[in-house]
């Protein structure tokens, strides 16, 4: 993209041009007002690691508690393991994204390669307003809604509570759809449309178009797509929270309950005083889903380095 | 046929599947809340107060919900749009405005319920706000600046360069052009941007958990004005619990008999206010777009 921003001069102009531009009073107040988020990522890292770390400072609880499979706060010895956190977390956000990535990218190709007019007018509104559901909207309709069908209808399969790991990821794949859609659809529109006539052009059928060009052309672009919407699917917290039944072990099967850092810290945070060990421990979660989300943001930055297509 | 005339058929026929599909789920949740608030849904309901032992109302709320939007929007748009006119006019490409850029997406992988933790770590606790809107609306300005931000930018990146390079021409200073020519026809794009982060802020609720508070009002005496004053609705520093929080807290709590009711309409109401801002930022947006270019 071609960086329209600043006005062509002659480089012969250049230092009398850094003169001006430094006594150039708008450039400096827009620059504060832009500045304002380096500043808030500074103070958000600041908080949150200070008091992610207060467990192992304030209350010396050693670290190989910490790093244990063993969720036990009010028993005492007090076990804080956040293993099982940390494994819920990763295990709904995995099944969410197995589940929704057929969907959201059949979706993105329907819109961008097969639907007519009218019915994109319709799908790319639809999705719009998909994206807008609040997250407490859909944990009351997995509460309401799905858990009861799951235990009515499939307790023979294992569902007998029906708050389950499963109903949570279904409840996210849901929640993350439009998100990968409408990325994908945004790389799957940019792949050249050069690409297209010259594959149809050698008598391929428009399956066999997406199938051998576009989609190899859009893949690290579809890719990017996925790890964001796991990206959001691992912060999510009340929706998770409201249908997963926040069972604080190892997550032992897809009927079962299980829980997530989000949805721990969710529960317990009004529960608990400032100070403990049990408190400062939902602190240390917070940390390590900024960790994870952070790390997200690295690998999608790696991702985007790389050319999709030359 | 052929095999690959075959496979052609089939796959157009998942993929068409695939879009009736999700739009059919979308189309029945919100029927589903439609059917679900009728007959509780009324102005009665939106206007009255919760009550503890029958059928209450969400009215102070709605209240805290719309108090905390217009909060936010008062820190987010002016902050947002001035960030952006940066961004987009004066940035360029230099390690600074990647360094905000980088900053911008951090902040956006951030999720809102870590947000609320910050919130109460700082303007909760260590500003001594307490639960209050204004803790609230702090939070929500953590996650919606740097959108706010970026959608200022896009639609400050999207006027014609000739237009700028036409007003230069005239002898208009850089700041002259962007004030007349640039700011002026990003202002659809802008206004769109804006409905879009007031839908997303309306619907929020883990940000505001930890940071706005929990607790049900009861009443409200909108007499009251004294802005210092916590039990004054008007004031930024009463407990502000909007209705996504209550729909939340209403479900965890689990007690009295209407709940499903209550919480089903509150639900409607949220799922109603997505249509409507969504509607909203496509008819502003496209007027906006007819006035400010002349086209038909």
């Amino acid at each position: 993209m071609a960086v329209a921003a600043t006005t062509p001069r002659s480089s012969t102009l250049r230092g009398s041009e850094s003169m001006a531009q430094r006594l150039d009073l708008p450039r400096r107040i827009t620059f504060l007002a832009a500045a304002v988020v380096i500043l808030l990522v500074l103070l958000l890292l600041t908080f949150i690691t200070w008091n992610g770390v207060q467990i192992f400072f304030h209350s010396n609880v050693p670290l190989s508690n910490i790093l244990s499979t063993d969720w036990a706060p009010s028993d005492s010895p007090a076990q804080f393991g956040i293993f099982p956190f940390i494994a819920g977390t990763l295990g709904v956000m995995a099944l969410a994204a197995v589940i929704s990535t057929p969907l959201s990218v059949g979706l993105a190709i329907f819109m961008a390669e097969i639907a007519p007019g009218w019915a994109k007018n319709i799908a790319q509104p639809a999705m719009e307003v998909f994206v807008g559901i609040p997250s407490v909207v859909w944990g009351w309709l997995g509460i309401t809604i799905l858990v009861p069908w799951l235990r009515q209808n499939l307790s023979w399969a294992g569902f007998h509570l029906g708050f389950s790991w499963f109903a949570g990821s279904l409840v996210l794949s849901l929640m993350i759809l439009p998100t990968i859609t409408s990325i994908s659809y945004d790389v799957i529109a940019t792949v050249p449309r050069d690409m297209r006539t010259g594959s149809l052009a050698l008598g391929s059928t428009r399956w066999q178009t997406i199938r051998h060009v576009v989609l190899p052309a859009a893949t690290t672009g579809i890719v990017t797509a996925i790890v964001l919407g796991m990206m959001r699917a691992a912060g999510e917290a009340l929706a998770v929270q409201m249908v997963i039944g926040n069972r604080p072990v190892m997550p032992t099967g897809l009927t079962d309950p299980l829980t997530t850092l989000t949805s721990q810290i969710t529960l317990d945070m009004g529960n608990t005083v400032a100070g403990e060990a049990w408190n400062e421990a939902l602190w240390t979660m917070g940390l390590v889903l900024l960790i994870i989300s952070f790390a997200f943001v690295a690998f999608v930055r790696r991702l985007s380095r790389k050319k999709s297509y030359a | 046929m052929t095999r690959s005339l075959v496979w052609d058929r089939v796959a157009t026929g998942v993929f068409w599947a695939i879009g009736v599909f999700v739009v059919l789920v979308l189309g029945a949740i919100i029927l589903h809340f439609l059917l679900a608030s009728i007959g509780t849904l009324s102005l009665d309901f939106l206007t009255s107060d919760p009550s503890r032992t029958e059928l209450g109302g969400v009215g102070p709320i709605l209240w805290n919900s719309f108090y905390i939007l217009v909060l936010t929007m008062l820190i987010t748009v002016p902050l947002g749009t001035i960030g952006g006119i940066y961004m987009a006019e004066y940035a360029g490409d230099g390690r600074i405005p990647n360094l905000i850029r980088l900053s911008q997406e951090l902040i956006s992988s951030v999720p809102s319920i870590v947000v609320g933790l910050f919130g109460l770590a700082l303007f909760v606790t260590a500003l001594g706000w307490s639960f209050s809107a204004l803790s609230g609306a702090m939070a929500l300005t953590v996650f919606n600046l740097p959108l706010m931000m970026r959608l200022s930018e896009q639609a400050m990146r999207a006027v014609p360069q000739d237009e700028r390079d036409a007003s230069l021409a005239l002898g208009s200073t850089k700041w002259q052009t962007v004030r007349h020519v640039v700011l002026p026809l990003a202002v659809p794009g802008i206004i769109t941007g804006i409905i879009l982060t007031a839908g997303r802020i309306f619907g929020e609720a883990a940000a505001l958990i930890f940071t706005a508070g929990l607790s049900t009002p009861m009443h409200y005496d909108f007499t009251n004005f004294d802005l210092t004053d916590p039990q004054s609705p008007w004031s930024p520093f009463h407990p502000a619990t909007t209705l996504s929080v209550y729909i939340w807290k209403l479900n965890s709590e689990g007690l009295g008999n209407y709940v499903r009711q209550i919480a089903d309409t509150s639900a409607a109401i949220l799922v109603i206010a997505v249509l409507l801002f969504n509607l909203g930022a496509r008819t502003l947006g496209s007027v906006l777009h007819r006035r400010t270019t002349g086209s038909r």
